[in-house]
């Protein structure tokens, strides 16, 4: 395939677990965080340092007339406050570019200017001797702002955003084939209006920002960063008019990331700029409510579709408008979440003609990007209702409609004529229905279906459902990873990607301790840190394990190469008889004796070595994994579900994920990446929602209001890991595993939701609350 | 600037004295006047358990507790759990062995409420202790390995064989 670099490093690795990879061990990350000895935004602290509080809109819209901090800044221990004015020269928070043009003007300020546009914007910022005086001086900041309806439907007419601007910046339009044409010759018609609630990542830990200016080497410094760090680095260096290598970032643990943390925030900026301005390390640690508030909602999205099917119903045409509740400003995301949406949307599926026109809507409400699987999770509750509905229409099983419409593995690699992100959608490998034989057997389907027929007999309100999707990951275009051995033998690990929480450390080891032959435990891993690798990519989109693990493995590979190279000369043995076992280069034919370990090799290449004369000196080396396209996981959810009669509340009682991701390199992290993503995904289908009232204050403020499922609610979850389609676009043929745990949960329950209401096509919006469940029941009621 | 007092107290085992504002809950205490940052912040309003530690051994969310309030007990935090020569607690060496981790942020709290929750129910079903950590929100590993290294640790301390 092209997309990837070939060499000699490109050695792919046999299928099947090896030494290391393919391995259920424990991670590296453990042990501080079990003693209570990790280092989160909250625990950084450093000398001097002040604290920042921020003053946020009580008013979902409004014209900001006056801020008012003199009695605020009279407070002893206050230091500064900033408006809008003492930040003017600061341009908004910008966007990684696409191909959408025009969105500038809707970008966020980083305090308010004349108008706030949403319950939380930052419209001023306190800083003080301590966490607590800062707080008491924000109360203190008199704000007036002369209220204006607020905007609060994104499906209703665009309204005004600002003079000669509406709050419709743009609709992505993607399509192909003759759709009308698939219409008139249908031999049926089925349309829907379905809605998906409005969501975020809610990580535990909140999101905090500490920035501190070293005078001594003009070094800004900004800790507690995440997901993104270079290029959060570049643009904080560009915002504030410094070059990029006098600013650094620093990534601690993360406590969960999600999609929402680690974006560039106006705080952030905030903080970097009053470190540099009063010359004391600055420290901001948002609180649970300002998460709810201020950091980046998601998903909030209503789709009016049509499906065109012929007479046995394969799929002729779909046709999509779709709403996207984008909030008050357009973010560091752009019009992403709409284009991944509008992307991939038709799924597992064969279709022959798509039209799609997502419009991207500005709304009074907190602003929007990513939250795992994003753009997926919304489309496959929408594409997969499509499903159910032609199945209920046609009278065909619903699981035999799905076959019907399955790409082939014959037609892979299979390329959709779309585009997700500028990269062309090519499903590069798969073998769908084997997937979903393998998912009905392990769930038990059949015997299910009779179970639930008995049940139903006894009174009982019992269904199942399912749905497959299919998830992207290994974003490109590069990760770049840099290994060397040092003189004790240490093998250290520095990697452009970040880590949220996932266990990233312990996967790029178990890769590099792979193809070096050592092991996987003593190698330190360094990333999340603009001072030890010039660029990065980070961790976001299921990317990590496949772009910084390939460039993991390709650059083992070549210490390795190396280490054989420099040994054998020494050894008088030819390479090509040697390995290395536990960092010691010895005999392949298992022969300990003669033998050179890893550390002696170093000292070898070291820089006083004569060896190296002329040459550069280490036993280290860099390399950087290219793609051009995405690698396409996929799987299927099955849900079993009984509805209280007298509650309305739908319990969960069983739930299988199946799921191909090519390669598992630790299939205990992976488990973990699915159940976790699977309970957040429960908690969009059943309980999450940021409700707001009618002039647009936000009902969600607490986790009294925004329901995230706990222990209890959790079914008897199996996973079940496929590994039939490996990526042939990288060495390890890995896909990525961070979001198909989440993709298909709504859709799964809404069609078991269904069933147990006897109601085909009764849940249209998520999350399925109670309230709306009783109306369902009401309604079948005689 | 607010009022204090000088409080004594026993934290990890250790007797402490220090200045605390009274306004200070006992979270913020314990991390930054105490500098014992394993107990985490998550909420601030008493739902997530993050900030869970043991005063006299039972389990108390030390963001709903002032530190003055704390004056005179003995208080327990993550910090305290292993023993004197590093050796990880049943329930910590547990949670590594069974990925009841992710980005570890609720884990000190997850594993306060478990040790008082263990030393009352050596022998727990499943269910009890789902009901027992069902105060403390997990937004990374969606409970279950929690759950198996709650029921593995407490094989362990009954001293069963795996
Ligand atoms: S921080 Fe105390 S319960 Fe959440
Ligand atoms: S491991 Fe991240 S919140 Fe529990």
């Amino acid at each position: 395939m092209d997309g990837t670099t070939h060499g000699p490093d490109d050695a792919r690795m046999a299928a099947g677990p090896g030494e290391a990879v393919g391995r259920a061990v424990t991670r590296l990350e453990d042990p501080p965080l079990v003693r209570g000895r990790g280092l989160f935004a909250a625990d950084v602290n450093f000398p001097r340092q002040i604290h920042m509080r921020v003053v946020r809109a009580e008013l979902a819209h409004g014209l900001l007339r006056s801020v008012d901090a003199t009695a605020a800044r009279a407070l002893p221990g206050v230091v500064a406050v900033w408006t809008s004015a003492d930040v003017a020269e600061i341009p908004s928070i910008p966007f990684r570019a696409t191909k959408v043009q025009g969105l500038e003007p809707y970008c966020q300020p980083v305090l308010a200017r004349d108008r706030v546009r949403y319950v939380g914007e930052p419209i001023a910022a306190v800083f003080a001797e301590d966490a607590y005086l800062a707080e008491d001086a924000a109360d203190l900041v008199a704000v007036d702002i002369e209220p204006l309806p607020a905007v609060l439907d994104a499906a209703a007419p665009p309204a005004e955003f600002a003079p000669g601007l509406h709050t419709e910046p743009t609709i992505v339009r993607k399509g192909f084939g003759d759709v009308d044409a698939a219409f008139a010759m249908a031999h049926a018609v089925i349309e829907l209006d379905l809605s998906v609630g409005r969501h975020s990542g809610v990580p535990l830990e909140t999101r905090g920002a500490i920035a501190r200016y070293d005078a001594a080497r003009d070094l800004l410094e900004l800790h507690g960063a995440a997901k993104k760090q270079h290029w959060n680095r570049d643009e904080i260096a560009r915002l504030l008019g410094r070059p990029p290598s006098s600013v650094h970032l620093f990534e601690g643990h993360v406590g969960g990331g999600f999609g929402v943390r680690g974006e560039l925030y106006p705080e952030d900026l905030l903080a970097c700029a009053a470190a540099l301005r009063l010359d004391r390390p600055v420290k901001w640690i948002e609180d649970r409510r300002e998460n709810f508030l201020a950091t980046n909602h998601s998903r909030q999205q209503r789709h009016r579709i049509r499906a065109a099917v012929d007479a046995e119903g394969r799929l002729l045409a779909i046709d999509d408008v779709f709403f996207h509740d984008q909030g008050a400003y357009v973010r560091t995301h752009g019009a992403r979440v709409v284009d991944l949406a509008a992307g991939m949307l038709p799924g597992p599926y064969r279709l022959p003609a798509y039209r799609v026109a997502g419009h991207f809507r500005l709304t009074n409400k907190t602003p929007a990007a990513t939250y795992r699987a994003p753009g997926r999770y919304e489309t496959t509750f929408v594409r997969e209702r499509l499903m159910d509905a032609i199945a209920t229409r046609l009278a065909i099983d619903p699981i035999e409609l799905r076959r019907r419409n399955l790409v082939a593995t014959a037609e892979m690699p299979y390329p959709r004529p779309l585009d997700v992100l500028g990269s062309d959608v090519v499903l590069d490998s798969g073998d769908y229905a084997k997937l979903l034989d393998q998912a009905l057997d392990r769930f038990g389907w059949k015997a299910l279906r009779e179970s639930i027929a008995a049940r139903r007999a006894s009174g009982e309100c019992v269904g199942a459902g399912l749905a497959f999707f299919v998830e992207k990951s290994g974003l490109g275009p590069s990760d770049g990873v840099r290994i060397t051995v040092d003189h004790t033998g240490t093998v250290e690990l520095v990697s452009g990607a970040a880590s949220v929480g996932q266990g990233v450390d312990t996967v790029l080891a178990q890769i590099c301790a792979e193809a070096l032959g050592v092991g996987y435990s003593g190698i330190r891993v360094v990333r999340g840190r603009t001072d030890r690798i010039e660029f990065g990519n980070g961790a976001h989109a299921s990317r990590v394990t496949v772009m910084s693990g390939s460039a993991t493995w390709q650059a083992a590979q070549a210490v390795r190469a190396m280490a054989l190279e420099t040994a054998a000369p020494l050894l008088q043995l030819s390479p090509e008889v040697l390995t290395i076992r536990d960092g010691i280069v010895q005999r392949k034919d298992g022969a300990t004796e003669p033998s050179m370990t890893l550390a002696e090799i170093a000292r070898q290449m070291g820089p006083n070595s004569p060896a190296m004369r002329g040459r550069t000196p280490g036993l280290t080396a860099e390399k950087w994994f290219w793609s051009d396209h995405m690698t396409y996981p996929y799987g299927v959810h099955c849900a079993l579900v009984c509805i209280d009669r007298g509650t309305g509340a739908v319990k969960v009682e069983r739930y299988l994920v199946a799921n191909d991701i090519g390669r598992a390199i630790n299939p205990m992290l992976v488990e973990g990446q699915i159940a976790g993503g699977f309970a957040q995904g429960l908690g969009g289908a059943l309980y999450e929602e940021f409700r707001y009232d009618e002039t647009g204050q936000p009902l969600s403020t607490t986790f009294a209001d925004y329901l995230i499922p706990t222990a209890t609610e959790m079914p008897a979850l199996d996973v079940l890991i496929a590994e039939d389609a490996p990526s042939p676009l990288n060495p390890l043929g890995i896909k990525g595993a961070g979001e198909g745990g989440t993709n298909a949960v709504g859709a799964a329950i809404a069609a078991a939701v269904d069933d147990a209401l006897g109601q085909p096509g009764a849940v249209t919006t998520l999350p399925i609350l109670p309230g709306t469940v009783m109306r369902l029941l009401d309604r079948a009621a005689p | 600037m607010s009022e204090t007092r000088r409080i004594t107290l026993i934290v990890n085992g250790e007797h402490r004295e220090a200045e605390t504002p009274v306004r200070q809950h006992l979270a913020d205490f314990l991390r930054g006047t105490l500098g014992l940052t394993g107990t985490h912040v998550g909420c601030e309003h008493g739902v997530c358990g993050a900030c869970t530690v043991l005063v006299d051994g039972h389990a108390v969310r030390a963001c709903l507790m002032l530190a003055v309030q704390a004056a005179g007990h003995e208080v327990t935090t993550v910090e305290g759990l292993s023993l004197a020569d590093g050796t990880l607690h049943p329930l910590q060496q547990a949670f590594c062995d069974h990925h009841g981790l992710q980005c570890g942020f609720c884990t000190p709290g997850m594993l306060t409420t478990l040790v008082e929750f263990l030393a009352e129910h050596p022998a727990p079903s499943e269910e009890e202790v789902r009901l027992a950590i069902s105060g403390n929100i997990c937004r990374c590993t969606g409970y279950d390995s929690i759950v198996a290294a709650a029921l593995a640790a407490a094989r362990a301390l009954r001293g069963d064989a795996a």
